[in-house]
C-alpha cells in the first residue's frame, strides 16, 4: 500500500513532526493573549462576568478557580458524549493549525489544506451540539441547539468564503494560496468574502455576536452544566479557535509571511495576533444575532453577497489567465 | 508495513462504530457512532490517495450528522429522541436478509474469477476518477442536478401545511408574512 497523502510541490518546507508540539505552543500562547486582552476589555468595560476579577490577569484567575472546582454531576448525563464535546474544540482548534504555514514551514502540507480547516470547522457543530445534550439539561440543551440554529446560517456562507481565495489561486494548498497573492493581498480585492470568512470565526468560536448558544439568559447555554476543568477546556477550546480561525487567515487573506524587514514567521504572527484582537475586540461591539431569526441573514444576504463575490473573482481569474 | 496496520485499524473502527449504530440505546449515540464510522472511512480514502474525496467525506458526514440532531426533535413526535430508546426493530427479518445478503456477496467474491490489474495508477488519482465520472457523462450529471433539485422544492411544497395564501393573506398583499416563526430580514 502507497503512503498516505502525497504532498504537492508547494514554496514551503514540511517540518518534523515533533514540531507539532511548538505549533501547539504557539496556539496556546496565542489563546491566552486573546483571553488577557479580553480580561483587560472586560475591565474596562467595568467588569465582566467575572466579577472583581478584571484586568488582563483574569484569565490566569479563572484557570486557578476553576482547577480548584468540584466537577458538577447530572442526572442521567451521557458522559461519554458530553466529555468529547467539551474536550473536542481544542483538539479541533489543534487540527486546524497543523495547515497553517509559518512563513515558510509548515506541520502538514496537504493538497487540499482548505478543505482540511472547513472539515474541522464543521466538526464544531458536532461537539458543541454534543456538550449541550450530554448533560442532560434543558437549558443545556437549547444552547446545543442555538448553536446548530446559527450554524445552518454561518456555515454555507463561509464555505464559498473560502472559495473565493482558492479561485483566485487555483490551489487548495493553503502554501500556495498564500504564496499566490504577491504584490496584492486576497483581503483587499475580495473583502466581502473576508468579512463573512471573520464572521464565520467568531461563529465557529461561539463567540460574540455568536454566543446566544451560551448565552446567560439560558443560565450558559450549551455550557451550563460544565464545571471545573470540564469548563475551562471548553474555554479554552473556544480561545483557541479563535486563533487558528485568526492564523488560518493570514495565508488566505493577508499574504501569509509577506511583509517588509521582519522574517516571514514573524509576520504571520504579527498579522495573528493583530486579526486575533480585532476578533476580541469586536466581542463587545456588536449586538448578538438571534438564533432564530439569524438563518434568514445568513441565506438571503450573506450567502448572496458571497456568491457575487465568488463570480467576481472567477471572471477576474479567467480574465488573467 | 505501519501505513497498511493503520489501514486495517481504521477499517475496524469503520465497522465497529457502523455496528454500534444497531447496539447503544440512544438517537445521538447512534448518530455520531455512524459519524465516527464515516470519518474512519474518509481516513481510509486519504490512503488511497484521494484526499479531496476523503476530506469531503469527513466533512460532508459530520455536518449531515449534525443536522440529523436537527432533525431529531423536528420532526420525531412526543421526543422520544431525547429518551433511551432501541435503535432496531423487525429483527428476526433484519437478521434473515443480513444473513443471506453476506452468504450471498461472499459467495460471488469467492467464485468469481477476479481480473488481474492492467495498467497503472495515473498520477491524479482524484482528478482521473472525476473524468471517469463525469467526463464522458456531463450532459447526464448537469440534467440530474435540476431535476434533484426540483424534486427536493417540489417534495417541501408538497409536505408543508402552509401555503402562500396562509403567509400573504387571501389577497396576497399582507406584508410582512404571517409566519410562525419571523425572519431576519423582515420579508
Amino acid at each position: 500500500m502507497a503512503d498516505p497523502m502525497p504532498m504537492t510541490d508547494s514554496p514551503i518546507t514540511t517540518v518534523a513532526p515533533g514540531w507539532a508540539i511548538a505549533a501547539l505552543g504557539i496556539l496556546g500562547a496565542l489563546a491566552v493573549t486573546a483571553a488577557m486582552l479580553d480580561g483587560a476589555l472586560a475591565a474596562r468595560a467595568g467588569g465582566g462576568p467575572g466579577g472583581k476579577m478584571g484586568g488582563p490577569v483574569r484569565p490566569f484567575g479563572e484557570a486557578a478557580r476553576l482547577m480548584r472546582q468540584r466537577r458538577r454531576t447530572t442526572v442521567e448525563a451521557d458522559r461519554l458524549l458530553w466529555r468529547i464535546g467539551g474536550a473536542g474544540l481544542l483538539v479541533v482548534a489543534a487540527l486546524m493549525v497543523t495547515v497553517v504555514p509559518l512563513g515558510e514551514w509548515t506541520i502538514f502540507d496537504l493538497d487540499v489544506g482548505v478543505m482540511w480547516f472547513n472539515a474541522m470547522d464543521v466538526m464544531v457543530w458536532a461537539l458543541v451540539w454534543l456538550t449541550g445534550w450530554g448533560a442532560n439539561s434543558a437549558h443545556s440543551l437549547v444552547g446545543g441547539y442555538r448553536f446548530l440554529a446559527h450554524g445552518l446560517g454561518y456555515e454555507l456562507p463561509l464555505m464559498f468564503a473560502l472559495v473565493a481565495p482558492a479561485i483566485a489561486a487555483e490551489t487548495l494548498n493553503v502554501g500556495a494560496v498564500a504564496a499566490a497573492q504577491e504584490g496584492l493581498w486576497f483581503a483587499v480585492w475580495m473583502p466581502v468574502a473576508f468579512l463573512v470568512y471573520l464572521l464565520g470565526v467568531a461563529a465557529f468560536s461561539v463567540w460574540g455576536p455568536f454566543a446566544p448558544a451560551i448565552g446567560t439568559d439560558v443560565s450558559g447555554g450549551a455550557r451550563a452544566e460544565l464545571s471545573g476543568v470540564d469548563r475551562l477546556v471548553f474555554e479554552a477550546g473556544r480561545y483557541a479557535l479563535l486563533a487558528a480561525g485568526a492564523a488560518f487567515a493570514v495565508p488566505m487573506f493577508l499574504g501569509g509571511g509577506a511583509g517588509p524587514l521582519l522574517p516571514g514567521w514573524a509576520w504571520v504572527l504579527v498579522k495573528t495576533v493583530a486579526l486575533l484582537a480585532v476578533l476580541v475586540w469586536l466581542r463587545r461591539r456588536l449586538p448578538a444575532f438571534r438564533p432564530d431569526k439569524f438563518m434568514e441573514v445568513g441565506w438571503m444576504l450573506l450567502l448572496p453577497a458571497v456568491l457575487l463575490q465568488d463570480l467576481v473573482v472567477a471572471v477576474i481569474a479567467v480574465w488573467r489567465s | 508495513m505501519l501505513s497498511d496496520i493503520a489501514f486495517w485499524g481504521i477499517g475496524l473502527v469503520a465497522v465497529l462504530g457502523g455496528a454500534a449504530v444497531f447496539y447503544v440505546d440512544s438517537m445521538a449515540r447512534a448518530t455520531y457512532a455512524l459519524a465516527l464510522s464515516f470519518v474512519a472511512v474518509g481516513l481510509q480514502v486519504l490512503f488511497l490517495q484521494q484526499n479531496y474525496v476523503g476530506v469531503v467525506t469527513i466533512l460532508m458526514m459530520v455536518m449531515e450528522m449534525a443536522i440529523m440532531a436537527v432533525y431529531m426533535v423536528m420532526f420525531m413526535g412526543m421526543n422520544p429522541a431525547l429518551m433511551p430508546m432501541s435503535m432496531v426493530h423487525s429483527n428476526k427479518t433484519a437478521i434473515a436478509v443480513a444473513v443471506t445478503t453476506f452468504l450471498a456477496l461472499a459467495t460471488g467474491i469467492l467464485m468469481v474469477d477476479w481480473p488481474t490489474r492492467r495498467g497503472s495508477p495515473p498520477p491524479d488519482v482524484t482528478m482521473a476518477l472525476g473524468e471517469s465520472l463525469m467526463g464522458p457523462k456531463m450532459l447526464v450529471m448537469a440534467v440530474i442536478s435540476p431535476v434533484m433539485v426540483a424534486t427536493i422544492v417540489a417534495g417541501v411544497v408538497l409536505a408543508a401545511h402552509r401555503t402562500r395564501y396562509d403567509r400573504f393573506g387571501d389577497d396576497l398583499k399582507q406584508r410582512p408574512a404571517d409566519d410562525p416563526q419571523p425572519g431576519g430580514v423582515g420579508r
